[in-house]
């Protein structure tokens, strides 16, 4: 098949910007939302990777 | 002082959302969701993907990261404990067991694909990958350098650096686990992370920049055409929605066992809702925004319209079709070698998040210190990588795991999770758990969406994917014409029977063989003796194997079932041990909860 024949359609152009445009937005809204909540109080801090399973004390 | 504590509990929190993010993203997004997507109507592939991404993906990942929050507060870590606390059941428990056994398969084999990531990306920096442009040179690198032409290959001494690859990105992941969830997986996603995604976006530039150096209609425009143009008859196609639903399913990590056991950890004031919808969303910036734009565009420049030939298989289109990209590219060795290495990152964050659960698992049901589950841990996945990589021809091993671990058990317990929220703990409880220290709201109607299309859409799919998948299928390619059916009746192969075949675009088989079956049927089997096409009643039918069968008709693949469910079995007597103790200790108990807690 020519490669020519691959150029974008206006749908493959639609589809392409829509969906890179979609997944950006939800990243960027996530990420600015995550970044800019009021810090919690220290006690109130157990990420699930800063929990100290107390398993690594005494490893050697 | 301050800025310090600040910058903590941001990095914490963030910290979180790139190990999942991390666990989830890996060689799916970069290889197997564009070839997914070209082989499903490109463009066209995209509206059942975010359709399943909003009622299966999302959904799901909620649920999951509600439900380990909810064990975790109730002191469990594990999936047999957390599924214990959820569904008050004494049976409950064991069903978890598929959650520790995904994880831990899983990783036995990828772990090898690994140690090819970073294989590979050693060989751009030794310049041995550049080869120039010749599909099958690369294959036959790829089959030599996984072993594929012989079991045992890998040891045979012909590739002793890969052995050595192999340690090395075996002791690598376990030293992360070894130094625990803070300073191990934490650590290493919150550089991780940005560096893949780094070096993704050079990649890409380069990609975007190459403009057209083997033929002016072979340029990054009509690839990414390749790539996305919609082919919208393939809407009405139901292969096309069960590819777009695996795809999401598969790469958002639900139903693995993993985000049960990260969100475990989480107290009730931290968010889940925010946390879970910035991890799916990192995962699909990875997947369509990168994914999406370097792998297929790319190919497409340098191998133009017969990159679809590589794009039914991730590995193919990984190791085979875009070393030939490298080879042609102006820098394509250094570039080579960042690509290999960021996959290697992608698997390793990957990697790295399937040991967690089983080590949770050893430390809360058996007191183990790390050290010992650790070491306990590396001596189960050290036999099951042995055995994937001792058994290495056609990677059989690899792939019998992958398929019936690694997709078939993994909708088994996607679906069993989404009737635990919708049915057990109930979309009531559910949606005050998730709501708990939440910064947005899941909109109410996600709820009954979990309740009941989830769970439904799930169970359809998988049921479709097992009618495609398991049974072997025949299906018609032409009726041979009397006089073929004649010779063959006669005795040896008339030449008939191939032209008829050229004719239909099939090649006889190199090295095929015709077996007469009595009562007018014919069977044509391969070099390896597999069966390829079937005659009866006149007409040429092409075989295709089914899974039960590719199982039932190679002694790997069954070895390799009964290994799993070996581990399967051990598991099981470790979760009924573990259980007996935490009901000695106190810690489950059954029947209905009392409000209060």
């Amino acid at each position: 098949m020519d490669p020519a024949s691959y150029a974008p359609t206006p749908a493959g152009w639609t589809i392409m910007v829509v969906s890179i445009t979609m997944v950006i937005a939800l990243v960027s809204y996530c990420t600015v939302r995550v970044l800019t909540l009021p810090p919690v109080e220290m006690d109130d801090i157990k990420g699930p990777l800063e929990i100290d399973t107390r398993d690594t004390q005494d490893a050697d | 002082m301050a800025q310090e504590q600040t910058r903590e509990r941001w990095g914490s929190r963030i910290g979180v959302i790139l190990a999942v993010a991390g666990s989830a993203v890996g060689l799916g997004n970069f290889l197997r969701f564009p070839g997914n997507a070209a082989q499903n109507g490109g463009g066209a592939f995209m509206l059942p993907y975010f359709i399943s991404l909003l009622v299966l993906g999302i959904p799901l990942c909620w649920a999951e990261w509600t439900m380990g929050r909810y064990g975790g507060l109730r002191g469990f870590n594990s999936a047999p404990g957390i599924f214990s606390v959820l569904w008050r059941n004494r049976a409950s428990k064991y069903f978890a067991t598929l959650a520790l056994l995904i994880p831990l398969v899983i990783y036995m084999y990828y772990v090898l694909i690994e140690a090819w990531c970073l294989g590979y990306a050693l060989k751009y920096l030794t310049g041995d990958l550049m080869m120039g442009r010749d599909p099958d040179a690369y294959g036959n690198y790829l089959n030599n350098y996984v072993g594929a032409d012989a079991d045992g290959a890998l040891f045979s001494g012909s590739n002793p650096s890969f052995l050595l690859i192999l340690v090395v990105a075996f002791v690598l992941n376990f030293t992360l686990i070894y130094r625990g969830v803070t300073k191990g997986i934490e650590m290493f996603c919150r550089v991780a992370m940005p560096l893949m995604a780094l070096l993704a976006i050079i990649v890409l530039v380069r990609v975007l920049t190459l403009g057209a150096p083997i033929d002016p209609d072979q340029n990054v425009v009509t690839g990414l055409g390749f790539m996305w143009n919609p082919r919208s008859d393939r809407l009405w196609d139901p292969q096309t929605w069960l590819a777009a639903s695996g795809q999401i399913f598969f790469s958002l990590s639900v139903g693995f066992g993993v985000i049960i056991n990260y969100a475990s950890y989480l107290s009730e004031k931290d968010d889940v809702v925010l946390s879970g919808l910035t991890s799916s969303s990192m995962n699909e910036f990875f997947e369509v925004c990168l994914g999406g734009l370097i792998t297929l565009p790319a190919a497409f420049i340098f191998l133009g319209p017969q990159v679809a030939n590589f794009t039914g298989s991730s590995f193919a289109v990984g190791f085979v079709a875009l070393p030939n990209v490298f080879a042609s590219m102006p820098g394509g060795q250094i570039f080579g070698f960042l690509w290999f290495f960021m996959l290697f990152i992608a698997a390793i964050t990957s990697s790295v998040s399937m040991l967690q659960p089983v080590i949770a698992f050893f430390e809360e049901g058996f007191g183990l210190k790390r050290h010992a589950s650790v070491t306990i841990l590396g001596l189960i996945v050290a036999m099951g990588c042995g055995f994937v990589a001792y058994f290495s021809k056609g990677t059989v091993a690899l792939d019998t795991m992958d398929f019936w671990v690694g997709t078939f058990f993994i909708f088994i317990l996607g679906l069993f999770q989404a009737i635990m929220y919708g049915w057990v703990l109930g979309i009531e409880r559910g949606e005050t758990e998730a709501h708990r220290g939440a910064n947005v709201r899941i909109p109410r109607f996600v709820q009954y969406v979990l309740k009941y299309v989830t769970p439904l859409y799930l169970g359809i799919i998988a049921v479709l994917f097992a009618i495609n998948n398991l049974p072997s299928k025949d299906s018609e390619v032409a009726k041979l014409p009397s006089s073929a059916h004649a010779m063959l009746a006669e005795g040896p192969i008339g030449s008939t029977l191939v032209d008829v075949m050229k004719n239909n675009e099939i090649n006889f088989p190199a090295a095929g063989t015709i077996v007469d079956q009595g009562a007018g049927a014919w069977h044509v089997l391969g070099e390896n003796g597999s069966l390829l096409y079937k005659i009866k009643d006149e007409t040429l039918y092409q075989h295709s194997a089914g899974q039960i069968e590719k199982v039932l008709s190679n002694p790997v693949a069954v070895s390799s079932m009964l290994f799993v469910f070996v581990v399967l079995g051990f598991l099981m007597v470790m979760v009924h041990i573990a259980g007996r103790r935490w009901e000695a200790e106190g810690r489950l108990s059954y029947g209905p909860e009392s409000p209060t807690n």
